[in-house]
């Protein structure tokens, strides 16, 4: 083909054309199709599980339509059905637990990043927060519960409010300890990958070491860092076990941070059991905003992540 | 034509639009070192991959012109069966972590399903270890992973792992690029015994392990056979001015 | 400049003080967590309450045998859900590092990974409690292999990609077809870390409750039937937590004890295994 061009009739009649040459074994056509049918499944497997949430929740959506963000009465008996007090909820103690849990992963982020890379203590740390990560939601309600709630309730008593000991302030709380290994571990990752010729840089200008983490650590590892923010975030969000036991299972709009409550994913674990059409299909469509929800910060939180790590791996090479 | 291994009549390859060989015209005998030797890019590495169709395994390769194995047109059969007629050792060695020496020896026939009985697996196993050379240092551990063995031996242990198949034809790329000087000649003084027993091409981009291991050489420019004969004569009297360049190191 | 220097210098070891301190006390409630469980789990464990049944509040004794015994239902009936389809969907990914479909299924894998438990709970109940009108071990792990599926997808592509070309190079120079070269090569090198991935998967939703609260349910008695209700650990702990009998509280305490062994036992195994096993090239 002299203007180097190929045409795809040529390929076919002429016996000096050019050959596709063929992998063409049955079974093996075979096999690639198994596998991506299996792959394929679980993408149908997602949408499935939003076109069933949607559907079910349709009756609800179509009664109460956006205004159900807004509504503030959860009636099983008017069947009327407002979410604001589970959003509130929701937002309320998971963005609590986030700030609370903050200083916490951050030093262990940096602690493990920066100071102890390796060695015993780091090994000791590290393993601690796994096994952290590990334990199950509802020890976590347990311990709680037996444990935590009392404490809360003293102080309560001590402010002069009323001392239900479960509610917001304490479903914070066991939200925010479940949540620091998530945040630190990448914390941790991103901090522990800034290049350490920036970091002799500063040093050779005669910064001290908080002042390079300060100035040159942290802002390098700023998406990073919030994006493991933003996955523990996501999870805080989704927790489901722990928060019902310890939030004080209240529909009513939480008024401080005293007050029992609910969050979208508690409301769910309270009352699904025995609920029957537009119950059923309300507390569905509190479903789909929470799923709705957690997507988006776990998407956002993961390409974040991705593309650090594939811009950390270009400088490297 | 049986003293022919392997012909190549007027074979080009392409990578999407690139072409990469043009119109390569070779034949192969029996039982000789044949090395393919030229300038890194210029296409040899290729060549050899187009006879055991490795070379499609790549998206947008395609290829034109015909490439015979003793009878049989190489693009009319089906790749595995090729493939098992044809021995391919790379530049890296690549043993399979996850099994023995022996293993490793019999993994073609293993991997394949074909069944043997054990005492021919056995003969197989030292006959493929004593031509590669390596018998004598594995045959007591042969049992171990083959992983742990030094990387001249994992090479070795490749090359068995070839043979073992018992190939019509042997194609080497680079095989002792990766390895240290003494293992490397170690490899070379093997090719002298083993070309008896298998025809052999090799592709090295080192000139002076061409001449000294290969009965014949082909030198390879920009995708073009530029030259092919016995080495002796190729390397004292080139006939082409290009070769004459490449072997005095003008270029490559 | 002389006291700047000093102030920096101090600044430097405040702070570096300050990350030790909240670093050490985030393991506060670690260890006050793994305190009680074994002081309050440990005084209640012996052979009745491993081997026995629930009694009705009021008699004493009993134990949490169906619940050990609905958990190991729930990872069997869960694994052989999950490990098939996930293996298989992790190779394809491996082998298929761009295109339409491989970023789809990636997208999906994360959003299934981060879909909250009890909206999965809800999905299996929908799908298979409703139409077979009862609550059922198989819906309970249907729900739980829906939560294993990312997991296994991704440590399986990721093992996989860690594996040199070459490898699968010299299977196929021998001959050998793609798919046999995939699944006796290739697999077997990734094994320890596709092992890795499953037994971490299984350690997660070991667990987990929210999936099971309308699924599999709970079940005072024994159950081997997976088309019928069936307790676990997770829901037992739940059930006697949030009941007012302080036996059954205690019961509580035990049951965790159980669990908390069970799973990290599982993380250990699952990262020896990591260590041990890992395939040299």
């Amino acid at each position: 083909m002299p203007d180097g061009t190929v045409s795809n009739a040529f390929r076919i009649m002429d016996n000096k054309a050019r050959q596709v040459p063929g992998n063409t074994d049955r079974s093996e056509k075979r096999f690639n199709l198994v596998l991506a049918l299996s792959g394929a499944f679980i993408v149908a497997l997602l949408a499935a599980i939003l076109v069933t949430l949607f559907i079910t929740a349709l009756p609800s959506i179509k009664e109460f339509g956006l205004f159900f963000f807004a509504g503030k009465v959860w009636d099983a008996t008017t069947e009327t059905f407002g979410a604001l007090p589970f959003l509130v909820g929701t937002l309320f103690s998971s963005f609590l637990a986030l700030f609370i849990s903050i200083p916490f992963s951050l030093a262990i982020s940096i602690f493990l990043g920066e100071y102890f890379k390796e060695g015993a203590v780091s090994t000791f740390l590290r393993s601690a927060v796994e096994v952290l990560a590990g334990i199950p939601s509802v020890i976590y309600g347990l311990w709680g519960l037996f444990l935590l709630m009392p404490a809360v309730r003293l102080v309560e008593m001590k402010i002069g409010v009323a001392p239900h000991g479960v509610g917001i302030l304490t479903s914070s709380l066991i939200l925010a300890i479940m949540i620091i290994p998530f945040s630190a571990s990448i914390g941790r990752e991103v901090i522990s990958l800034v290049p350490g010729d920036l970091k002799e840089a500063a040093y050779s200008l005669g910064a001290t070491r908080f002042e390079v983490i300060r100035n040159i650590v942290i802002p390098y590892a700023r998406s990073g860092i919030i994006a493991g923010i933003l996955l523990a975030l996501g999870r805080a969000i989704g927790e489901t076990m722990a928060v019902t036991m310890l939030i004080g299972n209240s529909n009513f709009l939480p008024t401080s941070i005293f007050s029992p409550a609910n969050t979208m994913a508690s409301v769910i674990a309270n009352e699904f059991a025995e609920a029957t059409g537009i119950t059923a299909a309300s507390l569905i469509y509190v479903a789909l905003v929470l799923f709705f929800v957690t997507m988006v910060v776990n998407i956002v939180g993961t390409y974040v992540i991705q593309k650090l790590s594939i811009e950390s791996s270009k400088e490297v090479s | 034509m049986e003293n022919t291994v392997l012909k190549i009549d007027s074979f080009s390859a392409y990578f999407g639009d690139n072409k990469i060989l043009k119109e390569v015209d070779l034949t192969v005998p029996r039982n000789v070192v044949a090395a393919l030797m030229g300038p890194s890019g210029c296409g040899k590495t290729t060549l050899i991959r187009c006879v055991n169709r490795m070379h499609e395994l790549i998206p947008g390769a395609t290829v034109s012109g015909k490439m015979t194995l003793i009878d049989e047109d190489i693009y009319a059969m089906q790749p595995i069966v090729l493939r098992r007629k044809v021995g391919m050792v790379f530049q890296k060695p690549n043993p399979f972590p996850t099994m023995s020496i022996y293993e490793n020896v019999i993994a073609g026939y293993k991997l394949n399903g074909i069944r043997v009985a054990k005492s021919e697996l056995d003969s197989i196993v030292e006959r493929s270890l004593r031509r590669s050379a390596l018998w004598d240092e594995v045959k007591d551990t042969l049992h171990r992973k083959g992983t742990f063995l030094s990387g001249g031996q994992q090479q070795r242990l490749c090359i068995a792992r070839a043979l073992a198949m018992n190939p019509e034809i042997l194609l080497l790329d680079e095989p002792t690029s990766a390895l240290d000087p003494k293992s490397t000649s170690q490899i070379e003084e093997l090719f002298v015994e083993l070309k008896r027993n298998v025809t052999m091409l090799l592709v090295t981009h080192n000139i002076a392990q061409a001449a000294r291991v290969s009965d014949l050489t082909a030198f390879i420019y920009l995708g073009e056979l530029v030259e092919f004969g016995p080495t002796e004569k190729m390397f004292t009297v080139p006939k082409d001015k290009r070769t004459e360049e490449y072997l005095t190191g003008k270029f490559g | 400049m002389g006291g700047h220097l000093r102030g920096r210098l101090v600044k430097d070891l405040a702070f570096k003080g300050i990350v030790c301190l909240f670093a050490f006390l985030s393991l506060l409630p670690l260890f006050l967590i793994l305190y009680y469980i074994t002081k309050n789990g440990i005084a209640v464990i012996d052979w009745d309450f491993l081997f026995h049944l629930p009694r009705p509040i009021g008699e004493t004794g009993g134990g949490v045998a169906n619940a050990i015994v609905g958990t190991l239902m729930l990872i069997v009936l869960s694994s052989v859900i999950s490990i098939p389809c996930g293996i298989t969907a992790g190779i394809y990914l491996s082998e298929n590092k761009e295109g339409k479909l491989s970023n789809t299924i990636r997208l999906s894998v994360i959003v299934l990974q981060g879909t909250p438990s009890i909206v999965i709970g809800i999905i299996a109940y929908l799908w298979i409690v409703a139409p077979l009108k009862t609550f059922s071990a198989l819906s309970g792990g249907v729900a739980l292999s829906i939560m294993m599926l990312p997991v296994i997808v991704k440590t399986t592509e990721e093992t996989l990609k860690l594996i040199p070309y070459h490898l699968k190079e010299a299977s196929l120079a021998l001959g050998v077809p793609y798919y046999k070269t995939i699944l006796k090569v290739i697999l077997p090198s990734g094994l320890s870390g596709i092992l890795t991935g499953i037994l971490l998967s299984v350690a997660r939703i070991t667990g987990e409750t929210a999936p099971l609260l309308f699924t599999a349910f709970g079940n005072q008695f024994m159950n081997i039937n997976i088309f019928k209700p069936i307790d676990s650990l997770p829901y037992r702990i739940f059930y006697y937590a949030m009941s007012p009998y302080p036996e059954w509280h205690s019961f509580a305490w035990g049951a965790s004890f159980i669990l908390v062994v069970l799973t990290l036992a599982l993380n250990l195994i699952a990262r020896g295994i990591s260590a041990k096993w890992k395939t040299r090239f």
